[in-house]
C-alpha cells in the first residue's frame, strides 16, 4: 500500500515534467511555423526528411573546422556529442534528451551560435523547424 | 575570498618562497557569478578570471562572434554581465596580488587571448608530452578537465 502511494507520488510529478516539457517543445515549433508562413506563403509544414539532410550536410560560408552540425552533435544523435574544445555533448535526439528543445532562449542562443559558425548566417524559421522535426524523430 | 594556494611546484617556477605541499596544486576560488557559469560552459570548462588579465578578458568578450573560429555570441547586457565579473576578478585586480605570480613574463602591452600561451602555464606544462594532448578523449590543451578533474572548481592538481 505505502509503496503503492509512493510509486504514485512519483509518477504524477514525471508525467508532470515531460508533459511540461512536451508543452514547451509545442510551443517553440508552433512559433517556428508561424514565422515559416510568414517568411513564405507557400510553406505548410516541416520536414524531418528536409532536417535530416541540412543537419547532415556539409555546409559552405561558416567556419573551416566546423562544416556540419555533426562535427559537433555526432552523426547518431542518440549518442553524445563533443565540442571542439574536447567537451562532452548530451545527445540531441529527444528520445535520448527529453529536455531538448524546451526552453525557448536557449534555442534561438544556439541557432544564433551554431548557424553563423557552420553557415556563416543564421538559420530560417524553416530550417530550424526541420531540425527540430528531425530530432524529435530520432 | 581567500587567496589561491600556490603548490611548491608553481611556486618555484613563479620565483616565490616555496611552500611545503606534498603535490603540485593550485586552488583558485571557484566561479559563482551566474551568467558566466551558464553562458562560458557550454563549450568547455568556464576558465578561472585569475588566470588572464582584464585587458585580455576585455578583448575576449569584445568579440565573441568569432571566438577562436566559433561563435559564441551573447546579448549585451550579458555580455557586459560577464566582462564585469571577468575584469573585476582578473589576474592584475587589487583582490588577486597574492596570485600576481601568474602574471610573471607578460609584458604591461601583451594581450593574450589564451592561458594556454601564458608563460606560467607553458612552463608548469612542459613535461606534457604534446601528443596526450591530441588523444581524442582529450583533443586539446584548452581541455583542462580532462586531466584536472575538479579544475571547474578551481582545483588544479596533477590528475
Ligand atoms: C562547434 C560545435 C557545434 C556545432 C558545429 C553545432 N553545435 Fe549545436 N550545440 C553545441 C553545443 C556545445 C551546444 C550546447 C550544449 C547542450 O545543449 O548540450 C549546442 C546546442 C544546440 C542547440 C540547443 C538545443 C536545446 O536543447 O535547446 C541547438 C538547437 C543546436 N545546437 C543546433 C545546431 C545546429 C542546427 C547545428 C548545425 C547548423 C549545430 N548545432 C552545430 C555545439 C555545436
Ligand atoms: C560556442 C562554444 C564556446 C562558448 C559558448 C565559449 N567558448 Fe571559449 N572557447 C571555445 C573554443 C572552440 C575555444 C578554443 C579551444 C581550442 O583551441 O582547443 C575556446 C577557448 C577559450 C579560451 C582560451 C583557452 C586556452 O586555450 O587557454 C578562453 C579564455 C575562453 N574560451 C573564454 C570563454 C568565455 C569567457 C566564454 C563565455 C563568455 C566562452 N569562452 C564561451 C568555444 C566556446
Ligand atoms: C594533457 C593533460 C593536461 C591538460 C589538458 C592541462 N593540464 Fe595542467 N597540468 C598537467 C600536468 C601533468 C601538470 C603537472 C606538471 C608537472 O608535474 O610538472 C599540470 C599542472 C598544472 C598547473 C600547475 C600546478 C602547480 O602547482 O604547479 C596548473 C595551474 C594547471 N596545470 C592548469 C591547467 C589549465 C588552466 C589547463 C587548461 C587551460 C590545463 N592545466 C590543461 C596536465 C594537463
Amino acid at each position: 500500500m505505502t509503496s503503492r502511494l509512493l510509486f504514485v507520488a512519483l509518477l504524477i510529478p514525471a508525467i508532470g515534467v515531460a508533459a511540461l516539457a512536451s508543452a514547451g517543445r509545442d510551443g517553440i515549433v508552433s512559433a517556428l511555423s508561424a514565422q515559416a508562413k510568414q517568411d513564405n506563403s507557400k510553406f505548410t509544414s516541416f520536414s524531418a526528411e528536409a532536417g535530416k539532410k541540412f543537419w547532415f550536410t556539409a555546409h559552405v560560408g561558416g567556419k573551416s573546422d566546423t562544416p556540419s552540425c555533426v562535427t559537433c552533435h555526432t552523426k547518431d544523435a542518440r549518442t553524445m556529442g563533443q565540442t571542439r574544445a574536447g567537451k562532452a555533448i548530451d545527445p540531441m535526439a529527444v528520445s535520448a534528451n527529453p529536455n531538448r528543445f524546451t526552453d525557448p532562449e536557449k534555442v534561438a542562443k544556439w541557432f544564433g551560435r551554431n548557424c553563423n559558425t557552420v553557415l556563416g548566417r543564421e538559420c530560417t524559421a524553416e530550417e530550424k523547424g526541420n531540425v527540430i522535426t528531425y530530432l524529435m524523430s530520432q | 575570498m581567500r587567496p589561491a594556494r600556490i603548490s611548491a611546484g608553481l611556486a618555484a617556477i613563479l620565483g616565490l618562497t616555496a611552500m611545503a605541499m606534498p603535490a603540485l596544486a593550485l586552488r583558485l576560488p571557484p566561479v559563482t557569478h551566474p551568467a558566466t557559469l551558464k553562458e562560458c560552459s557550454g563549450c568547455h570548462m568556464v576558465f578561472p578570471p585569475q588566470m588572464l588579465p582584464a585587458r585580455s578578458w576585455t578583448a575576449l568578450m569584445g568579440d565573441l562572434a568569432n571566438h577562436f573560429n566559433e561563435s559564441a555570441a551573447l546579448p549585451p547586457d550579458v555580455q557586459a554581465d560577464i566582462v564585469g565579473y571577468l575584469t573585476a576578478n582578473a589576474a592584475d585586480a587589487p583582490a588577486n596580488k597574492a596570485i600576481r605570480g601568474l602574471l610573471s613574463g607578460v609584458k604591461a602591452t601583451d594581450v593574450p587571448l589564451r592561458i594556454t600561451e601564458m608563460p606560467w602555464w607553458k612552463r608548469s606544462h612542459g613535461e606534457v608530452s604534446p601528443g596526450r594532448y591530441a588523444l581524442p578523449q582529450i583533443k586539446t590543451a584548452s581541455n583542462c578537465i580532462a586531466c584536472h578533474r575538479d579544475g571547474a572548481k578551481g582545483v588544479f592538481t596533477e590528475n
